[in-house]
């Protein structure tokens, strides 16, 4: 066995606290990353990509018809009107789409907002690229002014066959107070 | 008087200063007492509220720390600290050392509890109340809402943490270093194995949980977003990290009394203990299986269909070691020469309602049905019936069991038995009808619930004030056993007890195997 010294219980104790230490830094160096790692790469969770996906040209399957459903809700505290131009679309698989979500400050002070996207059904995640968002940054506006927010997106070819409705939710977040911090925006 | 030959010192400072492995099992022993009245009265205050349906005694926002407590105080106060008290009395005579393998740190790993609890009871005087989100504290109950108290909780959780891993270190590096000659690893007692494994979780998952508290620390103080979904993070990581610390956790607390139960039995049937090697193995299986099962305290937040089945599959193989050890329990008692005093009776009762909570854990770790069972009164029937019909009853079995050794004087057999039939009885007239309304829907942490729940839960509050009250009546028999009991200097109080525990003069010497025995 390995000996770090030549006093055996010493020998002991070091490696325990060697391994309590390393189990502590752990969970910060494996588990939050290898969590996001594995959201992003088994598209659970109802994450879409942080990123604008480049859309690739691979044509418009017209055969199948997808319906999209937009939800829009405030987290708690969240004084904001905040809500899709039209709650729902007919698209194609390969089509690009866009649309608009408007949001109202109401408060008479300028606010930082942040939404963040969900996918239901969750298998669909992988397959909704979107090519601009709204989400992808922090969303500032004055008090008292509204703002429209663009949205576009390509529902993937590959998307699977059962799959007829996807409804894409957004949070909207109060994030004011955070920003100067370290926010990751997604 | 030889010069190494010292008796204990006087007054306080033989407590305060103590390097004994006695003293500091003693002092662990009767602060988890302490604190299991304190949890205990928590509970009371619980099941006084949900007596009768309809808002009674307390406000709900005090009714959900009076939660949050009950289980915080049980599950670190009062259970983990008496196993670590029964470790320290027992591993050293057990395995024929003459102390701990660190006395220092030994003084300093209990005295740094109370502190800890201290603080952590401190909270309910403080503005905004205590802790008020679950024993399991889950983010952003825990971050977002939580009472401005949240960061005496993370500081007491981390005291605590730093306190069991001191005494896992301590634990491991006496059973590794100290054993005495000819005493190898497949000669151990059980009790010495099972805490040997507990010792090794605790070192791996401890850190996981100050980890877990740390991240919660930095998301409320230093503008960090782990478990914030504004700034990028995931709440269900949070149920990630604080379950794979938790998963563990509940086999450290059952591993300890699984050896208690393992010591026990045999002596009051007469036979050795059957599959010596099989209890090993099955420990060991056991301890490994529990960091891959985690998931299952969180079928609900929305895996995927191969997450469930993994997890569902996984917990499920649990139930093989464990049914090892049962079986192994009862073919013990297998035409062995039984005699029914109160420890064993405490480890009959074991056996029989441990088994149920199995049963019970088992319907749980049915992915699909346990959407129905989920955060439902059920979940709080099984792990009471685990926990406390558990490690409760396993640890009231050890402080009979060994009580005339540690005190050189005999408990009273009746009030013994007594205390356990009121215990048994108690215990399963507040937890046997939990499974009923569970089933039926009443979610748990709830101060209120509909009228058609009324009967079973007054039957459970009865039954909780018969269980808390039977706890004063096994007070009252330890202390007058300490203080009067009938003298006893038999070695071996038991006349079927086997191990080198029962070697040593009654009551124990402050200094045991000073020459270390020969074990052939």
């Amino acid at each position: 066995m390995l000996r770090v010294s030549s006093n055996p219980v010493l020998d002991t104790v070091v490696k325990l606290v060697t391994t309590a230490v390393l189990m502590f830094a752990f969970v910060f160096v494996v588990m939050v990353p290898l969590y996001d790692v594995l959201c992003d790469a088994l598209g659970i969770n109802g994450k879409t990509s942080g990123q604008a996906y480049t859309a690739v040209q691979a044509g418009v399957d017209e055969s199948r018809t997808i319906t999209i459903q937009f939800v829009a809700t405030n987290n708690e505290g969240m004084p904001w009107e905040f809500g899709p131009s039209v709650t729902r679309m007919l698209v194609h698989p390969g089509a690009s789409n866009d649309t608009v979500f408007h949001a109202r400050n109401p408060l008479p002070r300028p606010m930082v907002a942040q939404a963040i996207p969900s996918v239901s059904p969750s298998r669909a995640a992988a397959y909704f690229h979107k090519t601009e968002c709204f989400c992808f940054n922090q969303q500032p506006l004055d008090g008292e002014t509204a703002t429209e927010m663009p949205l576009q997106f390509i529902v993937d070819r590959d998307l699977p066959a059962d799959i007829k409705t996807i409804t894409l939710s957004y949070t909207m977040f109060d994030v004011t107070d955070m920003v100067g911090g370290a926010v990751a925006a997604r | 008087m030889g010069a190494h030959h010292h008796g204990p010192a006087k007054g306080l400072s033989r407590w305060l200063f103590t390097t004994n492995h006695k003293d500091i099992g003693t002092m662990y022993l009767w602060f988890s007492f302490a604190m299991f009245i304190l949890g205990g009265a928590f509970a009371m205050i619980i099941r006084a509220e949900l007596f009768q349906p309809g808002m009674q005694l307390v406000e709900p926002a005090f009714f959900n720390q009076m939660t949050t407590l009950h289980g915080l105080v049980m599950v670190f106060g009062a259970i983990m600290p008496s196993f670590v008290g029964l470790a320290n009395w027992m591993i050293p005579m057990m395995i024929g050392a003459p102390d701990m393998a660190l006395p220092r740190m030994n003084n300093w790993s209990f005295w740094i509890l109370p502190p800890a609890f201290l603080i952590l009871a401190s909270t309910l005087f403080m503005e905004g109340g205590a802790p008020n989100f679950g024993w399991t504290f889950y983010a952003p109950l825990s971050t977002t809402y939580a009472p401005p108290s949240v960061t005496y909780f993370i500081f007491s959780i981390h005291v605590l943490g730093l306190s069991s891993i001191m005494g896992s270190i301590n634990i491991i590096a006496t059973v590794m270093n100290m054993r005495a000659p000819g005493m190898t690893y497949m000669k151990m007692p059980l009790f010495v194995w099972t805490w040997l494994i507990t010792a090794f979780l605790l070192v791996a998952v401890m850190p996981v949980l100050a980890g877990a508290v740390t991240m919660m620390l930095m998301d409320i103080h230093f503008g960090t977003s782990f478990f914030s979904a504004a700034g990028g993070g995931d709440p269900v990581l949070f149920q990630h990290i604080f379950w794979f610390f938790g998963h563990p956790e509940v086999y450290i607390i059952i591993l300890p009394a699984f050896g208690v139960v393992s010591q026990i039995i045999p002596a009051f049937s007469r036979k050795p203990l059957f599959g010596y090697d099989s209890m090993v193995y099955a420990t060991a299986s056991i301890a490994f299986l529990s960091f891959v099962v985690w998931a299952h305290h969180m079928y609900t937040v929305g895996m995927p269909v191969a997450g469930e089945l993994f997890f569902m599959y996984a917990t499920m193989l649990i139930a093989v070691p464990t049914g090892v050890k049962v079986f192994n329990w009862v073919t013990t008692m297998w035409r062995g020469a039984m005699t029914f005093e109160t420890p064993m009776l405490f480890c009959m009762g074991f056996l029989v309602l441990f088994t149920i909570g199995g049963f019970t854990g088992l319907m749980l770790s049915i992915a699909p049905a346990d959407f129905q069972y989920h955060d439902s009164y059920f979940v709080v029937a099984h792990f009471h019936y685990v926990m406390v019909a558990g490690a409760v009853f396993s640890m009231s079995a050890a402080v009979y069991y060994w009580l005339p050794k540690w005190c050189g004087r005999m408990y009273n057999e009746t009030m013994g038995k007594t205390h356990f039939w009121i215990s048994f009885i108690g215990f399963n007239i507040t937890f046997f009808p939990q499974h009923f309304v569970g089933l039926a829907g009443m979610p748990r942490r709830i101060p209120d619930y509909a009228l058609q729940f009324a009967d079973f839960n007054m039957l459970s509050s009865i039954g909780a004030f018969i269980y808390g009250a039977s706890q004063i009546l096994f007070l009252y028999n330890v202390i007058a056993t300490i203080v009067a009991g009938k003298p006893t200097s038999d070695e071996k109080t038991w006349d079927g007890a086997e191990g080198l525990e029962w070697t040593v003069a009654t009551p124990a010497p402050y200094h045991t195997f000073e020459t270390p025995p020969q074990v052939k």
